[in-house]
């Protein structure tokens, strides 16, 4: 015999019977009674914003503002040294190609979001079942969903095929199944009492709280005398889930997507585009060119006016006006502005956004990251019943033969043991096509408990239990309970699991507890989990009591968890303990050893989780992100509402100065609803206290406030990497500054702001505008794109050295003296290019065009040994890269040579023909590089920074890996 | 046994795995990019790299060097520097007054030769201090014009030179009005020397930037007369003075072709110029220089690309010698991780 999970098909509550839809006459009226009306508005689903929009909100930018006054100044043809083309040419394509990728995204999402509103579904209208389209469905309508069907707004759930009112739905993919961290497959009940006509559901205004829904259910007379009903999520099916095994099912729609305020569209968020720390470097740093920019404009200005008085106006052949327009002073500081413009190439901006999307993809696409997330899975391993333990050292409890034995037996405490594992929890029995039976259930523990259950075969006969009422496991009571009715017997028993501190104070006087504690103890100190299985039988009356006031504590609109909670402590008390299963949570290998690995690289960890508080300070235990005590101290932040959240928090913070000092792990545990209240009402104290610690665990927080702390961290001046898993992530990561990796390849990007080339003479541009435009926008970003494909170390070096992170986060690669690094290697190429130039093309072939192309060809092929010398690692692309730049350089110049109505007619094949131009190449490439390469190998080798001596380690890795043991 | 064993024993611990393939169907295909995994080499700076480039680029400059200089010190240069001696002594205090009364322009100067030339010989003008690459000045030119007789009027860019009171300017803008005017004769032994004045410009301005049959209209007929005058019964493809005149300088120091004398010169040769002194680079102070020169393959006379490769490869050579004498008196184990300020004060700055 097994004590199966049939009981768990009997979550209904048998004394209102189920109601049938069938009954087509049925029409809610559905009204919004919250403290604050609002309106409903007739927008559908949606999102699509205008590409105008983002085009204002890009110009918001001081980068973007630069390059639109560049532009402007450009249109003004007397004082722009080049074609106005050479601007607005990149800026036209560089808008292009954002506004293309922003309208491609809206156009999916329009999409999307057009087939979410023009998705037929059945609606249930004066008895009628009609189609309609999604977007039509208005609060009150009555959808009725079929198997598979996906939910198209949130209902409270009328009726289902099933005759307990029971339906099971799933959550759509990753996205909303991370939402919550709990599993997929969800029950859902119809509301107790719903079998009205007409009725009233009491409902809060929609917000983004996917795991309430504090509504009641108010029926009309003459049915139920206008009773109240209680509604909870789990009358609720949420947009976007899809009913599963469970042929049919209705109900009232409560929150739809018009102004997106469904639950999940709420939580969902809109996405903004975010600055980065990177962004916000780089966005310093074009400051600081402009500010350099500005300088030697006004400096060139003064001189080049001062000339253009004296000298400028005995050139008889330039036929200078003798009185200029008012605004004479102002044209030649202008022009050498428009000149300077292209210290800051508009590239950069393509070249950052292009860096940003391909580090996504690469994330996206790691494999190890995909791994990473699997997790932990939960295993049962060993239990103590009355006082005798069970499972040895290493083996688990289900092979132990003593159990077994003890089963076999028919020992009764073994067996109410073995009741309790397999009635008293949330588990859903799935059963496959093949006759599989999988259970999904909401916490990894339970599962194993079942699983566990099911394993140890009873040969005895089938036993019935009829679940009357569960009483839900909170994160404040840390157990639950069931109770049941035996079919048999007809007595009812109240069976409870839970942690041991919340089950053991609760036994009757006079029990033994000392062994069970014991027992926790131990387990605990191997490692376990553990729970403590308790039962009492009730008194039919005590019952009968108590599920009136737990009842009404249900349909409470205000503090309802709390009320709750309090009518259930009537019932769970004088216990007779049963014993203590202990559940192993085998973490992927390498976790703990992972985390250890980053907290060495001086990472401060945040654990933001949808997890339960009790999971995640388990997971968060054993996999070392936190300590144990002694040598580490979990302080809680709770309580629900503002005061106590606020006492809570002064209280840990006190705790946290006093400690901080110690060399004691202190971490803090909030949970989200402590959290939102912390976040709205105490940011000040909460910023406080992000800042003094360096582990933090935020259970139950939902998309919106990882987010918001992800952006509350690094508003106290923190690099944060988000990791998550997409969906729900999003806006966290998009938040987070991508960290480490991108803070570190884009030093290169910055750097290539600064490489810039002098290439003016007396007021007009050496370089075509053509080449000019060119250069801006194709040579300039192409080798640097190639630079995100770099990686400096090593995967398995870093692993050896976690503390190379820490030092890459004080943003070595890209912080001001870097900078200035290479801006001063650029302003030296720059010389290199210009007086080599100058030289070797000297007198007779000083020829404009000929000039141009010999500096501009020296500034590519200094680029590209730049590059070269910069890249740690060559693979192909790189390769491609870098000399397919040079390469495509000359064809294109060669093409364009080709054209007779082009400025460069011939001018490129006449050049090439020349060995003077080779020469000068390679004269331009050795002087430019020669020095740079000897300071950076004197640098590498000499005065070697903590990544030069892993790269050197890396080669000569049996050398050091003897130094490593 | 009821019915539900089958299930119990599907359920048993290995079933915990279900949920992995679940997960792992989002795993993305496997590539070696989208891992990052392409074979990679990973060039260190070591010392024997480092030396041995610098090694290698002076093995590879200093000949270069050495070779471009000789053939710099292989042309044969006469330079000859007129402005200010083509001015009678009496007008010298007003150069400027001078250069544009109507006086004899006439000036005759002499050349030696220093050393044998062979042909052809290059002949220059030089003219330093000239902004040939002012932006007004290198703007106001219309190259359509220029090319094209239907496109007579496109004159936008050719401000202030456009037009006269007589009609469009052809070549119009401020280049080919300022076109230089100075002319050369040269005679050795009073046996006039030839002059070859075709071929001088590109043969692509020539055939595609200048118009076959494009005529001068108007050209120095303003109020304002810049340079010298064009023939107005020949196409500009064929006014090669004025198309080397239009192919503007990117420094105020140039020299363009004259001409080329088709003959050999030898030493101790004494050459007799007679110029006409008509080009106004008095007004700005500047220089103007007859050059007469071979070339090589390099080109003319220019001895910064030798001493520049010298240069570079003597330093390089230098570095090179510098880094070994390093390397030999004070080695240092690369990658050596004592080096690690980590390892020198363990845990030291995370403690901050």
């Amino acid at each position: 015999m097994t004590v199966t999970h049939l009981s768990k098909m009997r979550l209904w509550l048998p004394h209102s019977p189920p109601i049938f839809l069938n009954r087509e006459t049925l029409e809610l009226t559905v009204a919004i009674t919250s403290a604050v009306t609002y309106a409903f508005c007739n927008k559908k689903v949606g999102s699509t914003a205008l590409d105008f929009d983002i085009v204002i909100e890009k110009n918001a930018r001081f980068m973007n503002q630069y390059f639109l006054l560049i532009a402007c100044l450009q249109l003004w043809s007397l004082i722009t040294p080049v074609n106005p083309a050479s601007t607005w040419g990149p800026l036209i394509f560089i808008f292009a190609v954002s506004a293309t990728k922003e309208a491609w995204d809206d156009y999916n999402r329009y999409l999307s979001d057009k087939k979410a509103n023009e998705k037929e579904v059945w609606i249930v209208r004066q008895g009628i079942r009609k189609l309609i389209q999604a977007q039509d469905i208005h609060v009150g309508n009555i959808v009725w969903l079929r198997e598979n069907d996906e939910v198209p707004c949130d209902l409270v759930l009328l009726g289902t095929a099933d005759p307990l009112g029971i339906c099971y739905v799933e959550l759509k993919g990753k996205t909303t199944a991370a939402l919550d961290g709990e599993t997929d497959l969800k029950t859902r009940m119809i509301p107790s009492a719903c079998m009205g006509i007409d009725g009233v559901i009491e409902c809060p205004r929609p917000d983004k709280d996917i795991r309430r829904f504090d509504a009641n259910m108010r029926l009309f007379p003459p049915f139920l005398d206008n009773d109240v009903f209680p509604l909870t999520i789990k009358n609720t099916l949420l947009q976007s889930c899809y009913l599963r095994n469970t042929e049919w099912a209705c109900g009232v729609a409560v929150y739809t997507g018009k102004c997106n305020e469904t639950k999940l569209g709420m939580s969902r968020g809109i996405p903004e585009p975010k600055l980065t720390a990177v962004d916000a470097m780089i966005d310093k740093l074009t400051g600081a060119i402009f500010i350099f920019q500005i300088v030697v404009v006004i400096v060139l200005g003064v001189a080049g006016s001062v000339w253009k008085d004296t000298e400028a106006r005995k050139l008889w052949y330039v036929q200078y006006p003798k009185e200029g327009p008012w605004y004479e002073l102002l044209i030649i500081p202008l022009r050498f502005e428009l000149l300077c413009s292209i210290m800051i190439p508009i590239s950069i901006k393509v070249s950052l956004d292009l860096v940003k999307s391909l580090y996504a993809k690469f994330i996206d696409w790691d494999d190890q990251m995909v791994d990473l997330e699997t997790g932990t899975r939960s295993h049962a391993a060993k239990c103590c019943i009355s006082g005798r333990l069970y499972g040895n050292e290493n083996g688990d409890a289900l092979t132990d033969a003593e159990l077994l034995n003890a089963v076999s037996s028919g020992s009764t405490d073994v067996i109410r043991f073995l009741k309790v594992m397999a009635i008293c929890n949330t588990v859903i029995p799935v059963q496959s096509k093949s006759g599989e039976i999988s259970y999904k259930a909401q916490s990894q523990d339970e599962e194993a408990l079942v699983r566990a259950a099911a394993h140890i075969n009873f040969n005895a006969s089938l036993i019935q239990y009829e679940v009357l009422d569960i009483l839900e496991f909170t994160s404040d009571r840390k157990r639950m309970s069931v109770v049941v009715k035996d079919c048999q017997s007809g007595k009812i028993f109240l069976l409870a699991k839970g942690a041991d501190e919340a089950i053991l104070p609760h036994s009757y006087a006079g029990q033994q507890i000392r062994t069970f504690a014991e027992a926790v103890e131990q387990y605990a100190q191997l490692g376990l989990r553990t729970l403590c299985l308790a039962w009492r039988e009730l008194d039919n009356d005590e019952y009968q009591e108590w599920a009136v006031m737990f009842k009404e504590a249900n349909s409470t609109l205000v503090d309802r968890e709390w009320r709750v909670a309090e009518v259930c402590q009537r019932l769970e008390h004088d216990f007779e303990i049963l014993g203590v299963a202990a559940i192993e949570d085998r973490l992927q290998d390498g976790v703990p050893e992972t985390i250890e690995t980053l907290r060495k690289a001086g990472i401060n960890f945040w654990m933001l989780t949808g997890d339960k508080q009790s999971t995640a300070i388990q997971i968060a235990l054993s996999c070392n992100f936190v300590s144990p005590e002694p040598k580490g101290q979990l302080l809680m932040i709770d309580g629900k509402t503002g005061d106590e959240v606020s006492r809570s928090l002064e209280r840990v913070l006190l705790t946290m100065r006093i400690t901080n000092s110690e060399p004691k792990d202190v971490a803090f545990v909030v949970d989200g609803w402590a959290l939102e209240i912390a976040l709205r009402h105490y940011r000040k104290a909460f910023t406080e206290l992000a800042i003094l610690s360096r582990t933090a665990i935020c259970c139950r927080v939902t998309p919106s406030q990882k987010a918001q702390l992800v952006e509350l961290l690094k508003s106290c001046d923190y690099r944060t990497l988000a990791i998550g898993d997409g969906g729900n992530d999003v806006r966290m990561i998009q938040q987070a500054d991508i960290g480490v990796g991108i803070s570190g390849r884009e030093g290169l990007q910055a750097a290539r702001a600064a490489d810039y080339s002098i290439g003016s003479v007396s007021g007009t541009s050496l370089f075509n505008s053509v080449s000019l435009m060119a250069y801006n926008v194709f040579y300039t970003s192409v080798p640097v794109l190639v630079s995100v494909l770099d990686k400096d170390l090593s995967e398995r070096t870093v692993m050896q050295h976690p503390q190379i992170l820490f030092y890459c986060q004080a943003g070595r690669l890209l912080n001001p003296s870097t900078f200035a690094g290479w801006f001063g290697r650029s302003l030296f190429h720059a010389i290199v290019v210009f007086v080599i130039t100058i030289h070797s093309y000297a007198f007779e072939k000083s020829e404009m065009e000929e000039v141009s192309m010999v500096a501009l060809s020296g500034c590519i092929w200094l680029q590209a040994f730049v590059v070269a010398l910069e890249t740690n690692s060559f693979t192909i692309l790189q390769h491609l890269a870098i000399w397919g730049n040079l390469v495509g350089f000359y064809v294109i110049n060669w093409i364009v040579s080709a054209i007779p109505a082009s400025g460069m007619y011939t001018i490129m094949f006449r050049l090439c023909k020349q060995p003077s131009y080779w020469i000068t190449m390679f004269l331009t490439v050795a002087a430019g590089m020669g020095p740079v390469l000897a300071l950076k190998y004197f640098r590498y080798t000499y005065k070697s920074s903590k990544i030069n001596i892993l790269q050197q380690a890396n080669v000569w890795e049996g050398q050091f890996l003897l130094w490593g043991t | 046994m009821n019915s539900n064993t089958p299930s119990s024993s599907a359920g048993g611990p290995g079933s915990a795995d279900l949920a992995t393939p679940r997960r792992n169907s989002k795993r993305p295909k496997y590539s070696r990019f989208t891992q990052q995994e392409l074979p990679a080499c990973k060039p260190i700076l070591t010392p024997k790299w480092v030396i041995s480039t610098f090694l290698l680029v002076s093995v590879v400059f200093i000949p270069i060097g050495v070779v471009s200089l000789l053939a710099s010190r292989d042309v044969v240069e006469i330079v000859n520097q007129y402005e200010t001696e083509c001015i009678p002594e009496e007008s010298r205090n007003d150069k400027v007054g001078f250069i544009q009364s109507s006086q004899d322009k006439n000036c005759s100067r002499t050349l030696r030769v220093p050393k044998d030339m062979k042909q052809p010989i290059y002949v220059y003008y030089q003219l330093d201090n000239f902004y040939q690459n002012h932006r007004r000045y290198v703007k106001s030119r219309s190259d359509q014009q220029l090319r094209n007789p239907g496109s007579e009027h496109s004159t936008d860019a050719c401000e202030p030179e456009e037009k006269t009171n007589s009609g469009i300017i052809v070549p119009c803008g401020l280049i080919a009005w300022s076109l230089f005017n100075d002319t050369y004769a040269f005679s050795r032994n009073n046996q006039q020397l030839a002059i070859n004045k075709r071929g001088i410009s590109w043969k692509s301005d020539r055939d595609h930037k200048f118009g076959k049959r494009v005529y001068p209209k108007n050209f120095q007929n303003g109020t304002l007369i810049g340079g010298g005058r064009l023939n107005t019964s020949k196409p500009l493809s064929e006014q090669e003075d004025l198309i080397v005149w239009m192919r503007t300088a990117a420094l105020p120091t140039f020299r363009k072709l004259y001409g080329k004398i088709e003959m050999d010169l030898q030493t101790g040769d004494v050459i007799d110029v007679s110029l006409q002194n008509n080009y106004n680079t008095y007004s700005f102070n500047g220089k103007k220089k007859l050059v007469l020169s071979t070339t090589s393959w390099l080109g003319g006379k220019n001895d910064f690309i030798g001493i520049a490769y010298l240069t570079v490869g003597g330093l390089c050579f230098f570095l090179a010698v510098v880094f070994t004498l390093i390397y030999l008196i004070m080695p240092r184990q690369l990658g050596d991780p004592s080096y690690l300020s980590w390892n020198r004060n363990p845990g030291g700055h995370l403690a901050s």
